[in-house]
């Protein structure tokens, strides 16, 4: 499951929520990934805008990979403003055995940074910056230059 | 008509485009000076879904849309 919300994650709840969920699903590991906004080159905070169309299939794409190889994956994710040492993003795999999580949390993060529609802005004078340089073209990116 | 959605962080309006594939609508881009810096790093999705060639027929009420780089998480 795809999870958005507006401003900071509440990781405890999430965390525990996804617990609950799985708890009868006889799953053996639950590995997440939890990311927290660090104070760095004095930013205030981050800001985030997604495109919901296609992070919903990009997403969906993922969980048949999941469940091709008996795994669960969710993630959550903010929009708008994130402050330093808030969480704007948490993904979590459960699966049988934990080496299949643990192989397949890292390859789908990589993925996330790498394909899904959202765009980075460091918060700095109470203005939102596009964080360019940090960023990554989307597979594909250029054809109409 | 070609609507045209500019997404992210590139500040523009959405446009209306009597246009029939994607190389119309990178010459109409082409001659934009602000939209230079975004041609070469933007991903390029066809009502939503990615596409990876210019040579692309485009129909009336085909949604287009300009993803910029990104950076989740």
């Amino acid at each position: 499951m795809l999870y958005l919300y507006d401003g900071a994650l509440d990781v405890p709840k999430i965390l525990k929520e996804w617990y609950e969920q799985e708890s009868g699903s006889n799953y053996g590991a639950y590995i997440p990934f939890v990311g927290t906004v660090r104070d760095e080159d004095g930013i205030e905070g981050l800001s985030f805008d997604i495109y919901e169309p296609i992070l919903n299939s990009w997403f969906g794409a993922w969980q048949e990979r999941a469940k091709e190889r008996g795994a669960v994956i969710k993630m959550a994710h903010s929009r708008g403003d994130v402050l330093l040492h808030e969480s704007s993003y948490i993904a979590a795999v459960f699966s049988p055995k934990r080496r299949v999580a643990l192989e397949f949390i890292e390859e789908f993060v990589e993925d996330f940074k790498a394909s899904a529609p959202i765009w980075k802005y460091d918060l700095r004078g109470g203005k939102r910056i596009y964080a360019l340089e940090r960023s990554t073209a989307i597979k594909g990116s250029g054809i109409l230059q | 008509m070609v609507r045209v959605e500019f997404l992210g962080p590139i500040q523009k309006a959405p446009l209306e485009l009597d246009i029939t594939n994607l190389s119309e609508l990178a010459e109409i881009l082409q001659e934009d000076k602000e939209m230079h810096q975004w041609l070469e790093n933007s991903a390029v999705a066809v009502n939503d879904v990615l596409v990876g060639s210019r040579d692309f027929t485009l129909k009336d009420g085909d949604r287009v849309a300009l993803l910029p780089p990104v950076c989740g998480g």
